[in-house]
């Protein structure tokens, strides 16, 4: 009888962990984070459950429910006025269908703020090199070194384009597309104006330039004005030829084929970003004979430029266009710097590539991160 | 200083901007929404400046009976008429200075401004970007002319992925065997997108991004200085 009760005591005994494993629970700081949310993460052995609920308390005495959670959630982010290095108690429940508990824990968690995102390294990584890259050439280019740029036909055309719209006695147009000040696209479009108003301002020729948004209006005519003082010809420049549109996008589309109708420009320029409203412009242009180069980085609108235009500066190039314009040997220096950029993109796919094919993850784990 | 000033905040928010993407620590970690905001609310500013712009613009031109210049009157007429019907009996979200705007709604079913947004903008806008299908055709004609290897492969790429996206692509094709199923046009219409059309894409895509660094590199150095007006 001694030994029965005792097997029994034992198995008792030997059970109450795995009992006290039926729900395990953690609550853990939201990594990579400001210090504004904690992480619950559990798992459970329980049949009948219905729902989680999740409750959560600062003094570990008055718990307030915050969620009420499917029985497929498996974690829960609580966002809600976490303060940091303030710890939270949680609270989670188990529900079966008649709304009866089955089974809860307690668990604690401080929240915490992090100086460095560890998950950016690979861009951390990507960003010193090809900004050492950078600053190398821009270095040995300031040193006098010769830096080899290939031609971009688009851009040597710029000429040609506005010496066919002086002798023709037509405008030219440029359109910087409806992106505003703060995208980089619509910041290298303006870089061109520039020179492309210089150009315009020596011909003594006209430009039109319509905007979609107030800040690239000033800022364009900012550029338009600096370019006539540039070569001379401070009482050449028309405030009135830079000139706001609207701020949409379909309006601005009409404005914009309307001057194209009734001005008939001999050159289109269309240099920035572009979404929808690309070819009914580029179309438009080409329907009026207008000698056209566009350049944008929004990969979906390329393929209609190429189609309709004369030339395209397909991404990258539309960056570059200012350095190649300029012949800055600084400017030059960090197209080269780009490059190294470009060399090393190449390596490490044809390296993932070879790695993945092998079994080995490591490079494309190391990246996902 | 009229050149260096402006040179000097854009070295220091766009440093600052570098180091908050790394640092989730406040306050670096919403430095960049923040910054957002106040672009946002200078460009709300600014909003001003265009419409004041436009109304220069336009009058000027129907002063000086420039050619055409009756369509600047409509345009004039229709800023003015939305400016008006916003202000006096306000939009769906929003009250005007006349306050009750029962009438006007029984009577349009809409307040003034949401009519003419609905009615007319919203169908004026639609006509235009209808346009883009006959620009499509057009471009497309031109595009897929077989003139030389490159323009005829780009044809014969076209023609299987309109095809293999429409009914017809199924149809032409429904009578292979299913061992056979990649030839199903299709098939090959989705693996032209997937491999050939991802793939370039993603090389611009990349030779892009490389492009904005150098490019904020340039600006944030103060190298590139075009958007000033020039060095």
């Amino acid at each position: 009888m001694k030994k029965i009760i005792l097997l029994f005591f034992l198995i008792f005994i030997f059970s109450l962990p795995l009992l006290s494993n039926e729900i395990s629970v953690s609550a853990f700081d939201e990594p990579n984070d400001d210090g504004s949310a904690i992480v619950l993460e559990w798992e459970y052995d329980l049949v009948d459950v219905q729902s989680i609920i999740i409750e959560k308390s600062k003094d570990n005495s008055t718990f307030i429910e915050i969620v009420r959670l499917p029985i497929t959630d498996t974690n829960f982010t609580d966002e809600e006025n976490i303060e940091t290095g303030t710890t939270y108690h949680y609270k989670i429940s188990f529900i079966d269908f008649d709304g009866a508990l089955l089974a809860s824990k307690t668990i604690s968690a401080k929240a915490t703020a992090q100086w460095f995102n560890t998950s950016k390294i690979p861009l951390l990584l990507m960003l010193l090199i090809v900004g050492i890259a950078i600053l190398y050439f821009i270095y040995h280019a300031r040193k006098g070194k010769k830096l080899y740029i290939r031609r971009i036909a688009g851009l040597d055309t710029i000429g040609e384009a506005v010496g066919r719209a002086t002798e023709l006695g037509k405008p030219i147009l440029f359109v910087p597309g409806i992106g505003d000040l703060d995208n980089i696209q619509t910041l290298a479009g303006l870089n061109i104006l520039g020179h492309l108003a210089q150009k315009v301002a020596q011909y003594d020729s006209t430009i039109h330039v319509p905007v979609s948004r107030s800040m690239v209006l000033s800022t364009a005519r900012e550029i338009v004005k600096e370019s006539y003082l540039k070569v001379g010809r401070p009482d050449a420049f028309n405030p009135d030829s830079v000139y706001y549109l609207t701020d949409d996008q379909f309006g601005y589309v009409a404005g914009v084929d309307g001057i194209i109708i009734r001005e008939k420009p001999a050159a289109t320029f269309y240099l920035g970003a572009f979404y929808a409203e690309s070819l009914i412009l580029a179309e438009t242009g080409h329907e009026s004979g207008a000698i056209q180069i566009a350049g944008t980085a929004m990969p979906a609108q390329i393929p209609f430029f190429v189609a309709a235009c004369d030339y395209t500066l397909i991404g990258e190039e539309l960056f570059a266009a200012s350095a190649y314009l300029s012949q800055d040997p600084q400017q030059l220096g960090c197209l080269k710097g780009q490059d190294v950029g470009k060399a090393i993109i190449m390596v490490t796919i044809v390296a993932g590539i070879i790695l993945e094919i092998f079994g080995i993850h490591f490079l494309k784990d190391f990246l996902a991160s | 200083m009229k050149r260096n000033l402006p040179l000097l905040i854009t070295f220091l928010v766009g440093t600052l901007i570098i180091f908050a993407e790394f640092i989730p620590h406040k306050p670096f970690g919403n430095l960049s929404g923040g910054l957002e905001t106040w672009f946002m609310i200078i460009s709300g500013f600014a909003i001003l400046l265009g419409q004041l712009n436009l109304i220069k613009v336009n009058t000027i031109k129907i002063s000086r009976k420039a050619p055409n210049w009756q369509y600047y009157i409509i345009c004039i007429v229709s800023f003015a008429a939305m400016v008006i019907a916003g202000i006096l009996w306000g939009t769906r979200d929003q009250t005007g200075i006349l306050k009750n705007s029962q009438g006007v709604v029984s009577w349009l079913g809409l307040k003034p401004f949401d009519y003419f947004f609905k009615y007319f903008f919203e169908n004026l806008s639609a006509t235009m970007f209808s346009l883009l299908a006959f620009f499509v055709a057009s471009a497309s004609y031109r595009a897929f002319r077989a003139r030389s290897l490159e323009s005829t492969l780009l044809l014969i790429a076209a023609v299987i992925v309109m095809l293999g996206r429409t009914t017809i692509g199924s149809w032409l094709t429904g009578w292979v065997p299913e061992s056979l199923t990649y030839l199903h046009i299709p098939q090959v219409a989705q693996f032209v997108i997937k491999y050939f059309q991802t793939t370039g894409q993603r090389a611009i895509m990349i030779c892009a991004g490389l492009g904005i660094v150098g490019s904020s590199v340039r600006i944030i150095l103060g190298i590139e200085r075009s958007y000033l007006g020039g060095k």
